[in-house]
């Protein structure tokens, strides 16, 4: 223990990010006249311009970023453990808590990762709920990324905008799931619950009043000087290291390569649908801000297809498998058979066969996909989380080089990294 | 269409075994051609993507460690998985930092999960634990009912010096 009197912050042991930051490569090159000091500067993990918990320590010239460093961890909660521990079905609570602001997003990928493993056919009303969730769910995210991004550079006006579309949408997951946040809506083999007439009236009017919302949002933002002066030609990414780093969804399609699982490795009701893949080839803040504007209009798009696709499907929303998928809790109560199945799919799980599986899904971030190995047993044997803003994040540092400290929040925000999801 | 028969002609000496992961092609390499093959599959065959790294800890087998890299073709939209294993008494597997700098942070987090460690690479630290854990929590052999020096509750004492009350 340091007593207060003898501490001297030299003293203290170097912390191996401050190593690693001052041993980095950096492709800046300074100017004559500047500083004759750098100054190391801490950003985060409480500060509200990372979005969470992100941690960067800035090398700085003056006000230029000579090289960054990231560290995460701070909302480390080991989920991947926690799955080794429990059934398949237990740990779908747990995915809403990864990317917490698109959660029913993640119910899709982890049950679809599932159902992959155990083979199960899903009914087609549930797969088009599930699309329609996605889109929604992808709405959402994207409406809070464009909004938080705005707020960076100076425009609250518009966060709060965004927040109050986003209120709707709650309040359409509050009557679909029973809940508004946490929805925990799917089920191995289905949905929890149908989608009712109110819940698709609620739906139809949201989007129709969409337009208008973004409408207003586009008017205050595409052509406001400061807006686009701010963003324009600041953390730029080119197409081959973006590919290189692996990143993946908005940021990837907005250095101009269009990668979209929901095109290039379709899934669900996918292939039927009618959408643009948007994509932009400045790879800029600015691009990456546009590219989830427009997915937006593209994602209404899919949602009304959906909708008239629900009206004309009628049918079960869970599969019929009595070894793998729950029984509805009303049988339970009334028939001896579906007790004997619900009690030993709690107490023992499900049984997939051995072996392993990888599946993913176009989450709002990237792409989302879980490796599930089994070993025959009702707990997965590993669960490995493939989290779209891990790897997005990974590309900050590279480009914060160069750039001035003033634009660090805006290259932050444009990532739209979830720190719940990157930190599993 | 892929195969890693198409490797065996361009690399003298390569041997593989196949994996079936749902229908993907995967091969379990000697950890020794791990480099070789990822440079050839990135330079001639397309393979610029990198999705992911997995580590697995199979502790019932000689070959405790297992690491899977995650690759995609972003032209032909092909997907291939590499698995490369090792021994607990000397968890060392080479780096493909050099080849895809995505796996930089990906096996920074297989490090720090299962303990497993990349020859070459550039800054092997802890991703999510901190830099002094000495636990890899993927690991089987993590104790799950709490780890020694865990952060304890203050005590009474502490209470009263700090007037917490």
């Amino acid at each position: 223990m340091i007593s207060e009197e003898s501490y001297h912050p030299s003293q203290a042991p170097k912390q191996k990010i401050i190593e690693a930051l001052m041993s980095k490569d950096t492709s800046v090159v300074l100017d004559e006249d500047s500083l004759d000091h750098e100054m190391i500067l801490n950003m985060g993990p409480q500060h509200p311009a990372t979005h969470g918990v992100l941690r960067v320590v800035l090398r700085l010239d003056g006000e230029m970023v000579i090289s960054a460093e990231s560290e995460l961890g701070y909302l480390h909660r080991g989920y991947e453990k926690l799955a080794e521990n429990m059934t398949y079905h237990e740990f779908i609570p747990h995915t809403d808590r990864l990317d917490y602001i698109s959660p029913i997003a993640n119910n899709v990928a982890y049950v679809m990762a599932v159902e992959k493993l155990m083979n199960i056919e899903v009914p087609r009303r549930a797969q088009i709920i599930r699309t329609l969730c996605c889109e929604l769910a992808r709405i959402s995210s994207h409406l809070l990324a464009g909004g938080a991004l705005g707020m960076d550079v100076g425009s609250l006006t518009v966060f709060v905008w965004a927040l109050r579309e986003r209120e709707n949408l709650y309040d359409i997951f509050d009557l679909l799931t029973g809940a508004r946040f946490t929805v925990s809506y799917m089920r191995i083999g289905g949905v929890a619950q149908d989608i009712t007439p109110d819940c698709i009236t609620m739906i139809r009017k949201f989007l129709k009043g969409l337009p208008e919302a973004t409408g207003e949002i586009a008017k205050m933002l595409h052509k406001n000087r400061i807006f686009i002066e701010r963003c324009e030609s600041i953390g730029i990414m080119p197409a081959d290291e973006a590919l290189d780093l692996g990143w993946t969804g908005p940021n990837l399609r907005a250095s101009g390569i269009a990668h979209d699982l929901r095109r290039d490795q379709p899934y669900l009701i996918y292939p039927e649908l009618d959408f643009n893949v948007i994509t932009r080839t400045e790879g800029d803040v600015l691009a990456r801000y546009f590219v989830r504007f427009d997915e937006v209009v593209e994602s209404t798009k899919i949602c009304l297809q959906c909708l008239d696709l629900l009206d004309r499907e009628p049918g079960p929303v869970l599969a019929n498998d009595a070894k793998h998928v729950l029984p509805k809790k009303d049988e339970v109560y009334s028939s001896m058979e579906d007790l004997i199945n619900d009690f030993m799919l709690i107490n023992f799980g499900q049984n997939p066969p051995k072996g392993e599986s990888y599946f993913s899904i176009e989450g709002s971030k990237g792409e989302l996909g879980w490796y599930l190995a089994s070993d025959g047993t009702g707990t997965p044997w590993r669960s490995k989380i493939r989290s779209p803003s891990f790897v997005n994040l990974q590309g900050l540092s590279r480009l914060l080089e160069g750039a001035m400290i003033s634009d660090v929040v805006a290259i932050i925000g444009s990532l739209d990294p979830i720190m719940g999801e990157a930190d599993k | 269409m892929f195969t890693f028969d198409q490797l065996t002609t361009n690399l003298p000496g390569f041997s593989f075994e196949p994996v079936d992961i749902n229908g993907t092609p995967c091969a379990l390499l000697d950890r020794e051609h791990l480099v070789a093959v990822a440079k050839l599959l990135k330079e001639q065959y397309g393979f610029t993507h990198f999705i992911d790294t997995v580590g697995i800890d199979r502790f019932e087998r000689k070959m405790r460690f297992e690491v899977t890299y995650n690759l995609r073709n972003p032209t032909t939209l092909e997907r291939l998985f590499l698995k490369v294993r090792c021994d607990e008494r000397d968890p060392h597997i080479p780096s493909v930092v050099s080849i895809w700098t995505g796996a930089n942070w990906n096996e920074r987090e297989v490090y720090d999960m299962i303990g497993v460690v990349f020859d070459g690479h550039p800054d092997l630290r802890r991703m999510y634990m901190p830099d002094d854990y000495a636990y890899y929590p993927l690991r089987k052999d993590y104790p799950l009912t709490g780890i020694e020096g865990a952060i304890p509750l203050p005590t009474d004492e502490y209470v009263a010096k700090m007037n917490l009350n």
